[in-house]
């Protein structure tokens, strides 16, 4: 689906169905260097059960247009201005990783748009190391080899995402590689830059899922956890021997957490 | 902060894609012996054929064993994903029929498997799909051969029967500036000597029937896709870029952005032309891989040993092995194959056909027979065997003499086997 959001195209998918804002929204926000594509099962099925779905592509990342957004606020901006052009009132936004925070501050900011979220590899503060935040800068290979082998478990996945015979860490790996120069660093230094996630917490009024994997080392469930102490109307699942990279780890046990979250 | 370490090829290729199984615990891959997979409920089953679930259906779509073959070559290869098929030359259909149909057209290198070179050369345009042969060295050629209705750019990482060495980014580049993916069969090659998708190739296969499995038992093919080419951004795969009748009006490329043509080869050509693998094939060939890279090492060993006896001999006319100064294609082998160009070459023996017959029947390891990649050395005489109808003319323009002969060198002890070729050698001058 395209739409136009502040001045340039913006695209969504809506689950291979079209989208109905009479149906209850939900919004997919995918996390740095990625597109709408890490939520292919998750968002194909909740559009085939009831809920009009979006996800996004965020600015300058897959089919968007415009230059990716410079923070985190501007992100939660933009995914409001979203829901104002697909004409819906509130959504459920279901975020991961960068798309995480964007959530979260969306939730705390805009409270009557929003009815609940789910935050998947979150984590505050999400710093990223000097290292790693200068080779987005300088060394997009060097640090979507790094990325890559910090988001996953394991190298074996049973079912792989999209399906069986996809391997996952390569899928992951070209992902990053399809996304424009300049998009990683932007993202990156975005999650570093974010400085009041906790203060935001607080202020989420509606219910919270936090979906961490417990061998995420991009984002570790115990700041997943600390973050989620932060929310008042919080639950936390924590999936074993999943890393960072949950959509494509575990698809299924991702999916089921978030229908029972959904329809609670 | 240190950089965290990939694993590397040896360990791939005994971990990727499997894990100890967590019901049971079996460490080796088990063979899931089954044709289909219960649903756990009437939601689920819904879930799994309209892929808002990853799993198992029907086992000619997908198949747990299959699945471990095919995640492991594709980490091997550096792809996104693989599907095994029942042959090699199966998946070169399921490449070619997933965006080609009737008034499509290939650019084809000259220099193919036979197998390949009918199927592109009688049987596709009996289905409306033409093919124009090129010498692979012309890019010239490769780039005038082109036209609007063209699909695929094809052709092997080392072709038959000369060893031609495919310029793999120089195809690239010409397949690319025309929007168009380049296809390259890499069996002679496998992914420990060569990874044509880091020099630009879009979709790899393999005849998994030969250096894969490395045994000779089983049959089979796995074609991998790079994730690199972008169907819509082409606008030339509509079969990829646009709503499909045939599977929910799924637009396989807003579905998933690397992984477009798998879907699509396996929710359409799977299903619909059904030449999938066993998955007692899938193990077997597993089975071989664990040790694809201590094969290849040995079997590249092998062979320059027997190049260089049989370079020494006087009734050796000629040798065509990229490795050797006299290959054509010995500068480009330098660079894209640093660690051998495989172990399967032709040599001219000095002589008549009859000389290549005496020359076959003398050898004792060396099995007379139709492949290569095997454990076991083997060798076939084209002017008696598999090219007997042709005239000495017609082999020629074949690059095919009366004494050629292919050897697929094995790993049996490299003296053994030079005491069987002398022998041979000695047979045919009688």
């Amino acid at each position: 689906m395209e739409l136009r959001v502040a001045g340039n195209s913006a695209y969504a998918y809506t689950g291979g169905r079209a989208f109905d804002a009479e149906l209850p929204a939900v919004v997919f926000i995918h996390g740095g260097e990625q597109d709408h594509s890490v939520w292919a099962l998750q968002s194909r099925y909740l559009a085939h059960h009831g809920y009009a779905v979006l996800a996004v592509d965020l600015p300058g990342h897959g089919k968007s247009g415009g230059a990716p957004l410079a923070s985190i606020e501007d992100m939660a901006g933009w995914i409001v201005a979203l829901l104002d052009a697909a004409e819906a009132g509130t959504a459920a936004l279901i975020g991961h990783s960068m798309g995480s925070l964007v959530a979260l501050e969306c939730a705390a900011r805009h409270p009557q748009r929003v009815r609940s979220v789910a935050l998947l590899g979150a984590a505050f503060p999400m710093r990223v190391s000097p290292d790693l935040l200068e080779a987005t800068m300088h060394r997009e290979s060097d640090a979507h080899a790094m990325i890559n082998a910090w988001s996953h478990s394991t190298y074996a996945h049973y079912p792989s995402n999209p399906g069986p015979g996809f391997w996952v860490i390569g899928g992951n790996l070209r992902l990053m590689q399809r996304q424009k120069p300049g998009v990683l660093h932007a993202d990156f230094a975005a999650c570093d830059g974010y400085k009041t996630g906790i203060e935001r917490a607080a202020r989420v009024k509606c219910p919270a899922l936090f979906l961490l994997g417990a061998r995420d080392a991009m984002t570790p469930a115990r700041a997943g956890r600390d973050l989620a102490r932060a929310v008042p109307n919080s639950t936390v699942v924590t999936l074993d021997s999943a890393g960072h990279n949950l959509m494509g780890e575990k698809p299924d046990e991702v999916l089921d957490a978030l229908v029972e979250f959904l329809r609670a | 902060m240190a950089a965290p370490r990939s694993l590397q090829f040896d360990t791939l290729s005994l971990h990727a894609g499997q894990r100890p199984d967590p019901v049971t615990g079996a460490r080796a891959t088990p063979i899931y012996f089954t044709t289909s997979f219960v649903f756990r409920d009437a939601d689920h089953a819904a879930a799994l054929f309209n892929m808002e679930r990853g799993g198992h259906v029907y086992s000619r779509i997908s198949n747990p064993t299959n699945a471990v073959l095919e995640e492991r070559v594709a980490a091997l290869e550096g792809g996104v994903g693989a599907i095994a098929t029942a042959s090699g030359q199966a998946a070169l259909h399921l490449a070619v029929a997933t965006i080609a149909g009737a008034g499509s057209h290939i650019v084809a290198s000259r220099a193919l498997y036979g197998g390949s070179h009918n199927l592109l050369s009688y049987t596709l345009p009996r289905f409306g799909i033409e093919t124009t042969f090129v010498a692979p060295r012309d890019l010239a050629a490769w780039k005038k051969a082109i036209r609007p209705n063209t699909k695929l750019l094809f052709g092997e990482t080392l072709g038959n029967p000369g060893l031609d060495v495919l310029d793999i980014s120089a195809v690239a580049a010409i397949a690319h500036e025309a929007r168009l993916p380049l296809l390259v069969d890499a069996t002679f090659t496998t992914p420990y000597l060569l990874k044509p998708f880091d020099h630009g190739a879009d979709l790899v296969y393999h005849s998994a029937t030969k250096f894969l499995g490395g045994h000779g038992v089983a049959i089979g093919g796995v074609l991998v896709d790079g994730g690199t080419f972008d169907w819509e951004a082409s606008g030339k795969f509509p079969e990829l870029s646009e709503p499909y009748a045939g599977f929910h009006g799924m637009d396989f490329q807003e579905e998933s952005t690397v992984a477009a043509f798998l879907l699509r080869a396996r929710r359409e050509g799977l299903r619909d032309f059904g030449a999938c693998m066993s998955p007692a094939s899938a193990f077997q060939i597993l089975q071989g891989i664990e040790t694809l890279p201590l094969r290849m090492e040995r079997h590249v060993e092998n062979t320059r040993k027997l190049i260089a006896f049989l370079g020494r001999q006087a009734a050796v006319e000629s040798i065509a092995y990229p490795e050797l100064p006299s290959h054509p294609d010995h500068a480009l082998a330098k660079r894209l194959l640093p660690r051998g160009c495989g172990a399967v070459f032709s040599f001219n023996l000095k002589g008549d056909r009859a000389a290549g017959r005496r020359f076959i029947e003398a050898l004792r390891i060396f099995s007379h027979l139709a492949n290569v990649g095997d454990a076991k050395s083997l060798v076939i005489h084209p002017a008696s065997t598999t090219h007997f109808r042709m005239s000495d003319a017609a082999l020629a323009e074949a690059g095919i003499g009366p004494g050629t002969i292919r050897l697929s060198i094995g790993l049996e002890d490299p003296e053994d086997l030079i005491e069987d070729l002398a022998r041979a050698l000695s047979a045919a001058k009688a």
